[in-house]
């Protein structure tokens, strides 16, 4: 199982290899389409990450002691954002994803993305994958 | 080719900020709907007020004060004279239309009882419902809104339904933001007038392509905001018919509205005074006074006409995109067009736009109830103005097509 951090520079590579923005919108797209899909049942109100413009859904449950992530939006490239994130912070241990930086984000070109008024709402989409992870650890330890 | 012998040319080059490149490419600016551009001999009026008499206004001794204060005063008389107000006095410098709109809101608390109904479209911005139902809230009055047609235009048979004798208030925008529909407004006063009712009109939309005449029109309140009409953001002005500045309350305590000042008693200043408590926006209310002469060098009419060969154009082009729909695609409208295309989230469309250096808003544009009655999350909304140009629709058009092709 990789790292958050080995995760990260995966991802940064792949980003590295595109010429321009067309390819590297492209590839969000194609991430965005093979995003793990939230359950149905869970695309409601309570799960929803609250943007301007595009609705994200959010659904984190444990497996073992790890931490998986589902979701959806009804944008695709939104899609394509917190598929890159669920990438990088699915499937690991609370603490984990707790503590992981998310510099790679700006990294990867998408810096653009990160200004807490911008309208696809990434810095919620993080606030809210660690906040999930901060109330799992906190159920993991009194258990 | 194009009829129009507009000097197109001519006038992009009194806009810095056409020149800007977004990436790679020269940007393509249609958010006119949102905020206008500035054209340099504004951006001059603002740096040569601070870079020479720079003072605040009205009762001051020095050579600057009076500078200042003559040339705010005459900035009120060229939007009076603009609008065709009766008196210099019934222009009351705000914030913005959305200050404007709230400090009639505030006014009417004193005349609004349980029971009295007021009467909005359903094409209206959140500034021009929101402050109506805080109105609503504190007095227990009734909100009731003029149905929209599918086609984008006002149910004008359900508006003359719903009046009565206990309509009070009426609000409406001359044009509407999201679809750019312009609304029946002359009817809307006359009828409001017949039941004694008092209409606003939000003129925030149709001041850059039609000039109102609000004497001509009768209406009783008309906001506009300068940045909208190639002037700075953060003022705006409130026409209001005299004897309503006269029947309303002060909206805003403080310095510059009061005539004298004792812990017993304060009298108030006569207007427009009585509404501009504290330091206004100076140079800003002097800056609009430089955007009105510089498209009325232009001539609005000269405007209007150049911008509805912009649209007739863009439209033809856009219906091109077979998956493409037009939201309020009516005869009568000022340049704007709203859009989705089936199947594709607007906020992507515009990303992708954004990346080829064009400027559209996406999303509700503060008019949710409208996007609901769609039941569409949002649109693209392409807004033109004097200074765009055929071409750049040609970009708009080949930009939308490559953005389609990574989207559907």
């Amino acid at each position: 199982m990789s790292s958050i951090k080995d995760i990260q520079e995966e991802i940064k590579e792949e980003f590295m290899q595109f010429e321009d923005w067309m390819e590297r919108y492209e590839y969000m797209i194609d991430l965005g389409r093979s995003l793990p899909l939230i359950d149905q049942a869970y695309k409601t109100d309570e799960y929803i990450i609250k943007g301007c413009q595009s609705k994200v859904w959010v659904y984190a449950e444990l497996n073992d002691d790890k931490l998986v992530f589902t979701a959806d939006s009804d944008a695709i490239i939104t899609k394509g954002i917190i598929a890159i994130l669920i990438r990088a912070f699915s499937n690991q241990h609370p603490s984990d994803i707790m503590n992981a930086e998310t510099g790679f984000i700006d990294e990867i070109g998408l810096k653009e993305h990160l200004s807490p008024t911008r309208a696809n709402g990434l810095v919620s989409m993080i606030k809210q994958i660690k906040l999930y992870a901060l109330a799992f650890q906190t159920q993991i330890k009194e258990s | 080719m194009h009829k129009t012998d507009f000097p197109v040319e001519k006038y992009r080059k009194d806009f810095p900020i056409l020149e800007r490149k977004i990436g790679k490419y020269p940007l393509v600016y249609f958010d006119n709907a949102a905020t206008s551009q500035t054209p340099k001999q504004v951006i001059e009026a603002i740096s040569n007020y601070y870079a020479t008499y720079n003072s605040n206004i009205h009762r001051g001794v020095h050579t600057l004060s009076n500078e200042a204060t003559d040339a705010y005063e005459q900035s009120r008389k060229k939007i009076q004279v603009h609008f065709n107000a009766a008196h210099p006095h019934e222009i009351i410098f705000t914030s913005g239309t959305t200050h404007a709109i709230n400090l009639v809101a505030s006014g009417f608390k004193n005349f609004i009882k349980d029971g009295d109904e007021l009467i909005v479209s359903a094409l209206e911005h959140h500034s021009n419902i929101v402050p109506w139902q805080m109105l609503c809230e504190q007095t227990g009055a009734v909100l009731k809104v003029i149905p929209m047609l599918q086609s984008g235009i006002l149910d004008m048979k359900a508006f003359d339904q719903m009046l009565s004798d206990k309509t009070k208030l009426i609000f409406c925008n001359h044009v509407s933001n999201a679809l750019g529909v312009i609304n029946p407004i002359s009817e809307l006063i006359e009828k409001g007038h017949s039941v004694g009712a008092a209409v606003l009109i939000d003129g925030a939309q149709a001041a850059p392509h039609i000039q109102a005449n609000v004497q001509e029109l009768d209406v009783d309140f008309y906001v506009v905001s300068a940045h909208k009409m190639c002037g700075p953001t953060g003022v705006g002005v409130l026409y209001a018919k005299e004897e309503w500045l006269n029947k309303l309350p002060p909206y805003q305590g403080g310095g510059e509205m009061i005539a004298e000042v004792s812990f017993e008693k304060t009298t108030y200043a006569g207007l427009p005074h009585k509404f501009e408590a504290g330091t206004p926006n100076i140079c800003g209310g002097i800056a609009f006074g430089a955007a009105l002469d510089y498209m009325n060098a232009i001539g609005i009419k000269n405007i209007a006409e150049y911008e509805n060969e912009l649209l007739t154009y863009a439209t033809t082009r856009l219906k091109e995109i077979p998956e493409l729909r037009i939201i309020g695609d009516v005869a009568h409208k000022t340049a704007v067009i709203s859009f989705v295309v089936e199947g594709v989230h607007p906020y992507d469309i515009g990303s992708i736009l954004d990346k080829m250096g064009i400027a559209v808003r996406t999303g509700h544009h503060c008019a949710q109830p409208i996007m609901d009655f769609y039941q569409i999350p949002g649109t693209i909304r392409a807004s033109f103005s004097f200074y765009n140009t055929f071409e750049e629709i040609d970009r708009l058009i080949e930009a939308l097509k490559r953005a389609l092709s990574m989207l559907l």
